[in-house]
């Protein structure tokens, strides 16, 4: 075992790894349709990511995540179409508004626990979900909202190729940072808090702040995705707050493996080909979609990669 | 106050399919302690049913609907059997993903077998409307109250007097006295499952002929049932009835005076307040532990 100051600066080799195969996969994507799979596919990871750290290190629940991914999108939109914000600080500060948000939503429904939260965090999905496609004025209603081209110093970012890559930024920087999240004191605490609130809070953990603020960094993660998403496809429809969409980020985090960054990554991925390869058999979509949730849930609850890294080591015990 | 009354007539019909569903909720949370995301789903089976007997095998309104109902029940005791079972001891978080994930199964399985588009069933007596004290009352609204009423009687004698009423509550209480006196408590969840689910059934039977069926309507349903759950304290039937009507009146109150377009989003806001207040519910003995 090295030490853990030698291994905090030791760059982690999953990273490495995942970072060589973006920087790998432009050479064998045919067309624009698949690097265009490939951004919603990343863009799916950034939120598991953040929702992982919420379901699977702190173990509290969320089903209303796709409310925090679509305000995201549609306050980064509004913010650069109604007050000319530039693009870049449209995002940032989109990304702030939904963590205020997430703050205090957080405060009064995180004291929950299990069930309670689950409906807590499905009801607020569901009003945003409702708000979004009402509210014609602001959010264009059902029909969706157009979104000004992405511009940086006067270059407008609008090709999917250049979107290719800085999605695939965006996500090798959401895996360092929730990997150095982990292995902080605030991960540990986390993850304390998921074995025993009452052992947690014995070791001096503030449980509703540190509740709270895991809280806020998953919704931001989401945000962050949210805008990404709606500046890369310039386009942005109340579908993406609904409670399916919820549901289907939870599937990607709970198939990819509770407590695993990569699991979250490996997770959308799957469940994101999958759609698209059952897109010509959309009747069938839920059914499958249904049956690897419980399949999984059942017979390998710890997920994908985990359960694969618990086989190879077995293995390699033997 | 013509308007009052018809508002009122139309939420108490929408507040007893609550209710029902409620019941459902209440009933398996109390035997096994899990939260069923399908419950919904069988709102939906049983109204999908009675179509699928009635326009496909051609049977009389009267034989498919109990057949409906006893199919649902099977499909409740074949998830409780399949995926509830062999999970035993698992977190919430993981039986809520279960649950959840059987529930867009089921209706995914409906949308292939029925396709997307809406199906009505014939009211049970007669299309004319009724006027009283000026609001016009469907009398298929009746038969929902009336069947709400007929449950309730059915529950409070079915708890307190017979053999399986009684293991059940006692099921409730405490799994572990329950199995040292003698009572088969899986069999009670199986029970508790098949039951909830027939509930269900009723439910959806009852309101198809107002409201329409089609393959995704228990999504909405199931979690205003949830709602009327909680609204009443998790694990408390009664309170879950109470709860649901609650639920049914403020939303038709809501959509005829305030905005039709935000009338889904009624139960929610209510949900969210009642969390945030007092999350042992309405209708609970205060000092319970349930958070």
């Amino acid at each position: 075992m090295s030490s853990p100051v030698a291994r905090k600066r030791r760059v982690d080799p999953g990273l490495l790894l995942l970072a060589a195969i973006l920087l790998a996969l432009p050479l064998i994507l045919p067309n624009r349709f698949y690097y265009d799979l490939s951004v919603k596919l990343m863009i799916n990871a950034i939120v598991c990511i953040g929702l992982n750290l919420l379901i699977g290190y702190a173990g509290q629940i969320s089903l209303g995540h796709a409310a925090f991914f679509a305000l995201g999108g549609y306050a980064s939109a509004l913010l650069a179409e109604r007050l000319g914000f530039p693009s870049l600080l449209a995002l940032v500060c989109s990304a702030a508004l939904v963590g205020l948000l997430a703050y205090l939503v957080a405060r009064p429904i995180l004291r929950l626990k299990g069930n309670y939260l689950a409906m807590a965090t499905l009801g607020f999905g569901i009003i945003v979900s409702i708000l979004v496609n009402q509210e014609l004025w602001l959010s264009g209603g059902p029909d969706g909202k157009p979104v000004q081209a992405f511009s940086l110093f006067s270059f407008s970012i609008s090709k999917v190729e250049h979107w290719y890559f800085i999605v695939a930024l965006a996500l090798l920087a959401a895996v360092w940072l929730a990997l150095n999240l982990i292995n902080s004191a605030f991960g540990r605490a986390l993850r304390a808090l998921h074995s025993s609130e009452t052992a947690a809070a014995a070791m001096a953990i503030d449980i509703a702040a540190t509740k709270a603020r895991v809280f806020v960094v998953s919704a931001i993660f989401a945000a962050v995705a949210g805008s990404l998403f709606a500046y890369a496809e310039r386009f942005i429809t109340p579908g993406e707050a609904g409670f399916i969409r919820s549901i289907e980020l939870v599937t990607m985090v709970v198939l990819g493996g509770m407590a695993s960054i990569y699991g979250a990554v490996v997770g959308a991925g799957v469940l994101t080909l999958l759609g698209q390869a059952l897109a010509n058999f959309s009747e069938y979509k839920h059914v499958i979609l249904g049956a690897i949730l419980v399949t999984v849930m059942v017979f390998m609850p710890l997920g994908l990669v985990p359960t694969l890294r618990h086989m190879f080591k077995g293995a390699v015990a033997k | 106050m013509d308007d009052f009354l018809q508002y009122l007539f139309s939420g108490l019909t929408r507040g007893a399919v609550f209710a029902i569903v409620g019941v459902g909720f209440a009933m398996i949370y109390n035997a096994s302690k899990v939260i069923n995301f399908a419950q919904g789903e069988f709102v939906m089976i049983g109204g999908m049913s009675v179509v699928f007997l009635t326009a496909q095998l051609g049977l009389p309104l009267l034989a498919a609907i109990p057949c409906a109902i006893v199919a649902t029940a099977a499909v409740g005791c074949l998830l409780q059997r399949l995926a509830i079972d062999r999970v035993r001891n698992a977190s919430p978080v993981t039986l809520i993903i279960i649950t959840i994930g059987i529930s867009i199964l089921l209706r995914g399985l409906a949308e292939i077998a029925m396709g997307k588009r809406d199906y009505a069933l014939p009211p049970f007596s007669g299309e004319s409307q009724m006027t009283v004290f000026g609001a016009s009352i469907n009398p298929q609204s009746l038969w929902v109250i009336a069947s709400l009423l007929l449950l309730m009687l059915f529950l409070k004698l079915f708890f307190d007097k017979t053999k399986y009423g009684k293991a059940m509550r006692a099921t409730a209480q405490n799994p572990m006295a329950a199995q040292i006196v003698g009572i088969n408590t899986r069999f009670i969840l199986l029970l508790s499952f098949g039951l909830s689910a027939a509930l269900g059934a009723m439910a959806g039977i009852l309101t198809a002929p107002i409201t329409l069926t089609r393959y995704d309507i228990g999504v909405m349903l199931g979690l205003k049932g949830f709602c009327a759950a909680i609204l009443g304290g998790l694990g408390n039937p009664l309170g879950a009835v109470s709860g649901g009507v609650l639920l049914g009146v403020l939303e038709a109150l809501a959509s005829g005076y305030l905005s039709s377009a935000y009338q889904d989003a009624v139960a929610f806001v209510i949900i969210l307040i009642v969390l945030s207040v007092r999350p042992e519910g309405l209708f609970t003995a205060q000092g319970a532990e349930r958070v």
